[in-house]
């Protein structure tokens, strides 16, 4: 347990807490990969077990998909934009950006939500067979992992605003940054094996 | 929801366990009221972050979980020791047989495991805390709240009784309807947040927080099994994860993944759980190896043999460990192809295994053995293991396990490879470590007493099995036929045994807190590893001035140098974590929604969810940074502890 504050090098890897801390962060996040790598598995197992339920390709249409996809990957963009801000020193570009990434954040969500409600206005639900239970609870994993994001992001946009950049604060940013550059990553294969595969088969 | 249902009803044994836990619950209230002791508990115990204390919690959860589980191996023998017993119906056998499995490996075993770790491991590298030391709280209490969530289930609700591999669709909601499967979902599932939090956290600590000087091939042994460790639980953790929330989804709110109907696949759950399972296995038993080398080291009086090839085989077992979960199911369909493969990449692990035998012997070869407890531990663990080793091997033969699976020759197998690596493992590691953590030895004498129970009490107890096993006794029956008589009696005088040598073991804890002599010196054993060149009791930031590490067994080299951890010079101001309420709380709201979820009542499962999101908040918003310890206080810590 140091306290030994570095003078040079970006702000959020000056304390050795902040450097254990990133490092823990990158070990969990191959967890996760682990965690979605299950639920990708399963999910590969499961498919075109759906049963009397609609196939997914009566249902999957490329205009929404492709417009939450557009969104998330911008989001990333503007992820990025923010915690460049922050090693310039500029709290507020950190925090307009930031901004910017939790609105589109939200865009992505409520798409999902309301496609979510179509495919069970036609009939396929987490009830309705193997298939449909694991489409909704991998694509549900990942859209609750990023509605965390949001309300997680939103608690340290609080921070930043009382606290300004710090060392800790910084720490906190960068990390959940990777958190959602994570997310995204995993939204590329979510986009790819759930939804084209699925509208072609 | 009548109360009747709520409690498990029609017992006599089930209405005697709830008159004690009500008996030692109120005993624990009012001897805790009655010597003013609340204060104390919270401000020393459950809100602590000191690694020490959290791991002797540790140790002291699984030594209690170790004696539940034992009452229930207890009951399972007396049941099976003759044909027609009627100790125990049918129903309440199968409960017992699933808690026993459950509550041993997730409850006991790891634990226990963790405890030592968490003891040991930032001693022996030269650190003062683990890398998050309220994390690290919060993993215990994570654990014991799971446990106990686990372990209520007897009283409330009912036990799970679809083994704790709880396959599929056995235990899916159609065919173990109730809470009962629901407490071992929710229970693992709580336990196993914390397990993950240790992994990474014990990565982080070896890996950014040794002392100076320290290369990774200058690690103790001990430390280096843990860091194993925590890759496969960090790799092996989140398949549980996932498996549980499956189950869970399935049986609460009607998914269909393991269900026979909506083609749903019960194979899947078989396949999701070993590939958490097996590695599981080396979980429990790589530390135990590193225990066994730290132990066979300081009591052979020599460097370990082949330090480099025991860190590569511990390294390729890990690997490989995640390669061989179809062989736990090769009479499942995979087909001969499948089993073949499995078949083979089982066999594999035995070559890094042999290499780990041959060093511990090679390290004991014209040595002084010095024959302590914990070495007794340690030098009957080789022979023993291996007898469970060979027979892994003959049930790693696809063909061969047609005839071997699901009869008592696999529950002797993994008895034998389970209780003289881990739980063997547990006590040598207890026993040594034991100064360190407590500030007096064992009682030697005591100690060899209940070992000698203890060890042949194993051997009466599971030997016979792998015979009454090939006799064709299936696992998991609750009444045998008059031919299998006279091996089940055998066995059952063995595992009463076994419980005499605990209990003998725990007395001993007892007589030797009343009686033995004091340590005076940190020294216990003339040590090799950096944990005994502190002084006993340890400081909570246990280096004053931490060393500069040369070689591996650098304690050896600093008592040739003449260099202590108190170097009054160079003493500076040390930044220590300050205690928190905070994991307490969080994991006991976290039980609470947990308990929820067991009884499907949504609106407390949702409660619970939202009070953890909020205690997240209230730490993510806690910029408490610690405090500095003075040099005036260390200095006087310090010479107070080594008597100067």
């Amino acid at each position: 347990m140091s306290s030994h504050e570095l003078k040079s090098g970006p702000l959020e890897y000056r304390i050795q807490q902040g450097q254990m801390n990133i490092l823990g962060f990158w070990i969990f996040l191959g967890a996760e990969i682990v965690l979605f790598s299950t639920l990708f598995a399963t999910y590969a197992v499961l498919f075109g077990r759906t049963d009397e339920a609609p196939l997914p390709s009566e249902l999957f249409e490329p205009g929404s998909v492709l417009i939450m996809t557009f969104l998330l990957l911008t989001s990333s963009f503007t992820c990025g934009i923010a915690i460049h801000e922050m090693r310039r020193g500029s709290k507020k570009g950190l925090i307009t950006w930031m901004i910017v990434t939790l609105a589109l954040g939200l865009g992505f969500i409520g798409l999902e939500i309301e496609e979510f409600i179509h495919y069970a206005h036609e009939g396929a639900t987490l009830q309705s067979s193997a298939y449909w239970s694991s489409f909704f609870v991998l694509a549900g994993t990942h859209g609750l992992h990023v509605t965390l994001g949001i309300g997680w992001a939103i608690l340290l946009l609080i921070q930043i605003a009382k606290r300004g950049l710090t060392p800790v604060t910084s720490r906190k940013f960068f990390i959940i940054s990777l958190y959602w550059h994570f997310l995204d990553v995993v939204w590329i294969f979510l986009f790819t094996s759930i939804y084209l595969i699925g509208m072609v088969v | 929801m009548q109360l009747d249902e709520f409690f498990v009803t029609g017992e006599p044994l089930i209405y005697a366990g709830m008159v004690s836990i009500v008996l030692v619950t109120a005993a624990i209230i009012f001897v805790l009221t009655y010597f003013k002791r609340w204060g104390w508990l919270w401000r020393e115990w459950l809100t602590t972050v000191d690694h020490k204390k959290i791991g002797i919690m540790y140790i002291l959860s699984a030594l209690a979980m170790l004696f539940r589980g034992g009452m229930d191996a207890l009951m399972m023998r007396v049941q099976l020791a003759f044909p027609g017993m009627d100790f125990l119906g049918s129903q309440h056998y199968n409960e017992i047989f699933t808690t026993h499995g459950t509550v041993m490996i997730i409850f006991m075993a790891m634990p226990f495991l963790i405890g030592l770790m968490n003891v040991i491991v930032p001693l022996q590298i030269g650190a003062r805390d683990v890398a998050f030391p309220a994390l690290n709280a919060l993993s215990f209490w994570s654990f014991l709240f799971g446990a106990m969530l686990f372990n209520i289930s007897f009283v409330i609700g009912g036990s799970p009784d679809a083994g704790w591999t709880s396959y599929t669709p056995l235990a899916g909601a159609a065919m173990s309807p109730g809470p009962g499967q629901n407490f071992y979902l929710m229970g693992l599932q709580l336990s196993g947040i914390g397990t993950l939090a240790t992994g990474i956290n014990f990565m982080v600590t070896i890996i950014k927080m040794r002392a100076p000087g320290m290369k990774m091939f200058q690690m103790p042994i001990f430390t280096w099994s843990t860091l194993v460790t925590a890759f496969i639980i960090v790799f092996a953790f989140p398949i549980l994860t996932v498996a549980l929330a499956l189950m869970t989804i399935d049986r609460v709110f009607g998914s269909q993944f393991f269900t026979l109907t909506g083609e749903g696949l019960p194979m899947m759950w078989a396949n999701l759980f070993w590939m958490w399972g097996h590695p599981e296995v080396y979980i429990v038993i790589l530390p135990a190896f590193g225990i066994f080398s730290e132990v066979i080291a300081t009591f052979a009086r020599k460097q370990l043999f082949g330090y480099k090839a025991m860190v590569w085989s511990m390294i390729l077992i890990a690997g490989l460990s995640f390669l061989v979960w179809v062989h736990h199911f090769f009479t499942m369909g995979a087909g001969a192809f499948v089993n073949s493969v499995f078949s083979v990449s089982t066999m594999l692990i035995a070559v890094p295994t042999g290499v780990k035998i041959f060093n511990w012997l090679a390290t004991l070869y014209k040595s002084k053995i010095q024959f302590t407890v914990a070495n007794l531990w340690a030098l009957a663990f080789i022979p023993s293991f291996v007898i469970g080793g060979v027979t892994g091997v003959m049930l790693g033969m696809a063909a061969a396990d047609y005839q071997f699976h699901n009869s008592y020759f696999l529950v002797a197998h993994f008895h034998y490879v389970l209780i003289a690596g881990t739980v063997f493992a547990c006590f040598a590691g207890l026993v040594y470590w034991y100064p360190k953590m407590f500030g007096h030895k064992l009682n030697e004498k005591l100690g060899k007493i209940s070992f000698w129970f203890f060890l042949i009490g194993f051997h009466v107890c599971f030997f016979p099995q792998y015979f009454v096993g090939l006799d064709g006794m299936p696992r998991r029956v609750f009444t045998i036929i008059p031919e299998w008589m006279p091996l089940n009696v055998i066995s059952t005088v063995g595992a009463f045994g076994m419980g005499l040598g605990f209990a003998i073991f725990v007395y001993n804890i007892y007589y030797s807190y009343r009686y033995s002599e004091r340590e005076k010196s940190g020294d216990s054993w003339d040590g090799r590893t950096l944990e005994w060149a502190t002084p006993t009791p340890v400081p909570f930031y246990n280096f004053a001035t931490v060393p500069h590490v040369n070689s591996h067994d650098a304690f050896i080299e600093m008592k040739e140098t003449g260099e202590t951890t108190f170097d009054e010079e160079k003493v500076e101001p040390i930044h220590m974590p300050s205690n928190t309420g905070q994991p307490i709380i969080m994991m006991g709201i976290a039980f609470i929604a947990s308990f929820g979820i067991v009884f499907e009542w949504m609106w407390m499962a949702i409660a619970g969810l939202i009070g953890v999101i909020v205690m997240m908040g209230v730490r993510s918003f806690d910029y408490d940074d610690g405090f500095h310890v003075e040099v005036d206080e260390i200095k006087r810590t310090e010479r107070k502890a080594r008597r100067l």
